[in-house]
């Protein structure tokens, strides 16, 4: 479990940025939801289970929900850690346990994702964002976290 | 706030529209939903508190409720709050607001003068004792929240041709053939061993009166159903004033339609009636309370580090608008009602057990819509005032606004609300996608609202900058594990909030458990 303890803030001095990236009602989308892929078919597809199956639109559809559309997270009276250039994302078993289990202000995503989009969810996140992890997570080690 | 736990309240809605109320008051007693409040009345803090002070961080309701009590019980108070007003998620949005969600997201609410949505709790139910107590003191004018109303829609997309039927309609006929099918077997002797021919007798009759059976004991289209479920035609006055009888849905339709689903919600103990609602906004609650100690309360202020010593608790903290360096303010205790998902990032030297409680309990995705609408067409064209039309559609529920009935203008519909996978797909979207969602969906329903729509606002709660989340969910294995540790007075710092209940997602909750709080640290320092 040592692993958790590491991931928390590193997103001082976002909120600049942030302020920058003001986006009133009306106005265009936001240019990350331009590019959804199957986001859009696949979207409410269930109460219970995310309909996504690709990387890029499960991201869209969850993970950016905190972690924001360009993964440099967010930060108020708490944190959403970056996912952009995070070295915890070396270890793939670390974010596999996190989406499955959840931690602190992460809630458990893994009761509405089956093992291969649990991979493809993650496998994404190492390979975007500036992060450039080869090794790739498969729906049997996402079993064996869960 | 609603729904706690998707899972189990769709259990419970099973079980009681199935077995009927009774067997299910019994099961949600045994799943720690129907607890009666713990509420003794005001709280009295006897005993001197000898001058002693104390730090109270955040001014939601729960800790509002302890700043007025302290204060009063003769402790030195001061309040730090991340907001720049005081209220928490108890908070309402209307027109004129702008609010910014995490991420730079922001929205102007464009509603008309006195309309608004409530993004967190909107509802206090008669037994939420200590809530209304609070608000029949500090003068919180209430009105009836319509939890059901039988001219609202149950709608499903897979259900009666996608149309929209009346909830009366629905229920009338489920009674109606429950009633019908328990009358057969017992004509036909089913009973006989089980129940005595006496209350045999009595069953029939209450059968027919319940289920709107004719004299017959058949659910059919008669003056006796339709006095129930509605009528074709209804009665009137003069020459064409004799009614015509509407005709039931089959029983293999209404079971097969599903939307017996939505029956059950109502008649749980959270949400029977009387409800009410702050007449003008729930923000009209903490706005009260905090008028009593709104000297107490430094807003704008992040807590970045809780430290407790034998001396007394240093809290850290920073001016969110003027920067700055880091401050201090110290006090001999502290009662921390920030929430878990924010608490469990911040600095704090507790021991290990409340530690690990505070880091355990994750919270809910919630997502609510506001629509405004250039007339009120629900109430114009479909007599619906107040209450809520379901759907298993995303949105889950339209929510009409239970006052100003009748005005010519606009109105607010909140036009989403719900939870689990769709609240997470709400919040990951930009807000203007989120209102386009709930306009498609309700659509569905209203047709109106292609035409009628005016503005909307949206908010998804893991977007919330001061919760991250919208009330913590707990399981019956993380209760067993962690709760005792969360509530217990660890050396001079005690947690108060809706997460340390068993009401989570209420201010019944938080009041309740900042009182329990207050009392056992107020004890410590009488005793000391």
């Amino acid at each position: 479990m040592t692993i958790f303890k590491s991931f928390t803030v590193k997103a001082a001095g976002l909120t600049a940025l942030l302020t920058a990236l003001h986006v009133a009602v009306g106005v265009l989308p936001h240019p990350a939801h331009a590019q959804a892929s199957d986001a859009s078919s696949a979207a409410f597809a269930s109460p219970r289970h995310f309909g996504q199956k690709d990387g890029a639109a499960l991201y869209q559809a969850i993970c950016q929900g905190c972690h924001m559309p360009d993964a440099k997270g967010a930060t108020g009276a708490g944190t959403y850690p970056a996912l952009a250039g995070n070295p915890n994302l070396e270890a793939a078993g670390y974010p596999v346990a996190m989406v499955v289990h959840g931690q602190k202000a992460m809630p458990p995503i893994g009761e509405f994702l089956d093992d291969d989009q649990v991979a493809a969810v993650v496998n994404y996140v190492r390979t975007h964002f500036g992060n450039h992890y080869t090794d790739t997570v498969t729906a049997a080690d996402v079993k064996a976290a869960r | 706030m609603g729904f706690r736990d998707m899972k189990r309240r769709d259990l419970l809605s099973l079980i009681g529209t199935v077995a009927g109320s009774a067997v299910m008051y019994q099961a949600a007693t045994s799943l720690g939903l129907a607890a009666e409040t713990t509420y003794k009345g005001p709280i009295k803090l006897d005993g001197d508190a000898k001058g002693a002070s104390i730090l109270i961080l955040g001014a939601g309701v729960a800790g509002l409720v302890a700043a007025i009590e302290l204060r009063k019980a003769g402790y030195k108070v001061q309040v730090l709050e991340y907001r720049e007003k005081a209220g928490g998620r108890s908070w309402s949005l209307r027109g004129g607001d702008t609010y910014t969600e995490l991420g730079g997201f922001k929205q102007t609410v464009g509603f008309d003068k006195g309309l608004y949505i409530n993004p967190g709790p909107w509802r206090i139910p008669y037994h939420h004792r200590a809530v209304l107590d609070y608000c029949h003191r500090y003068g919180v004018a209430l009105e009836p929240f319509n939890q059901v109303n039988y001219n609202a829609y149950l709608h499903s997309a897979k259900a009666y041709g996608g149309k929209p039927q009346r909830f009366r309609e629905i229920q009338a006929d489920y009674h109606g053939h429950v009633a019908e099918l328990l009358a057969k077997l017992t004509h036909q002797n089913a009973l006989d061993g089980t129940v005595t021919k006496e209350d045999q007798e009595k069953l029939l009759e209450s059968l027919r009166g319940w289920g709107g059976l004719d004299k017959n004991y058949a659910y059919a289209a008669s003056l006796e159903s339709s006095n129930v479920r509605g009528y074709e035609k209804a009665p009137g006055g003069g020459m064409n004033g004799a009614p015509v009888p509407s005709t039931p849905a089959s029983l293999r339709d209404v079971m097969q339609g599903g939307l017996w689903r939505f029956l059950g919600m109502g008649l749980r103990d959270e949400f029977q009636s009387t409800i009410f609602q702050p007449v003008g906004g729930m923000d009209q609650f903490p706005t009260a309370l905090a008028r009593e100690v709104k000297d107490l309360i430094r807003f704008n202020t992040k807590v970045t580090e809780i430290h407790q010593d034998d001396h007394g608790v240093t809290v850290t903290y920073t001016d969110t608008v003027k920067g700055g360096a880091a401050q201090t303010a110290k006090a001999d205790w502290c009662l921390c009602t920030i929430p878990l998902s924010v608490l469990s990032q911040i600095k704090l030297n507790v021991g290990p057990k409340m530690a690990s409680a505070i880091s355990a309990v994750p919270y809910e995705a919630a997502a609510k819509v506001g629509l405004q609408f250039k007339r009120r067409f629900w109430e114009q064209d479909e007599a619906i005032y107040g209450g809520i039309s379901f759907t298993d559609l995303p949105i889950a529920m339209i929510g009409y606004p239970n006052s100003g009935y009748g005005s010519p203008g606009k109105g607010v519909l909140l036009g989403t609300y719900v939870f689990g996978a769709y609240a997470m797909e709400y919040t990951a979207m930009p807000p203007e996608e989120r209102i386009k969602r709930a306009l498609a969906y309700g659509a569905q329903i209203h047709p109106q609202y292609t035409k009628e729509f005016d503005t909307g606002v949206a908010v998804g709660w893991h977007r919330v900058p001061w919760t991250l989340g919208c009330h913590a969910s707990w399981t019956e294995e993380t209760r067993a594990a962690h709760y005792q540790d969360l509530c217990q007075v660890d050396g001079r710092i005690a947690l108060a909030g809706e997460h340390a209940s068993y009401i989570t997602g209420w201010q019944e909750g938080a009041v309740l458990s900042s009182l329990d709080a207050i009392t056992r640290l107020h004890q410590r320092v009488v005793t000391a």
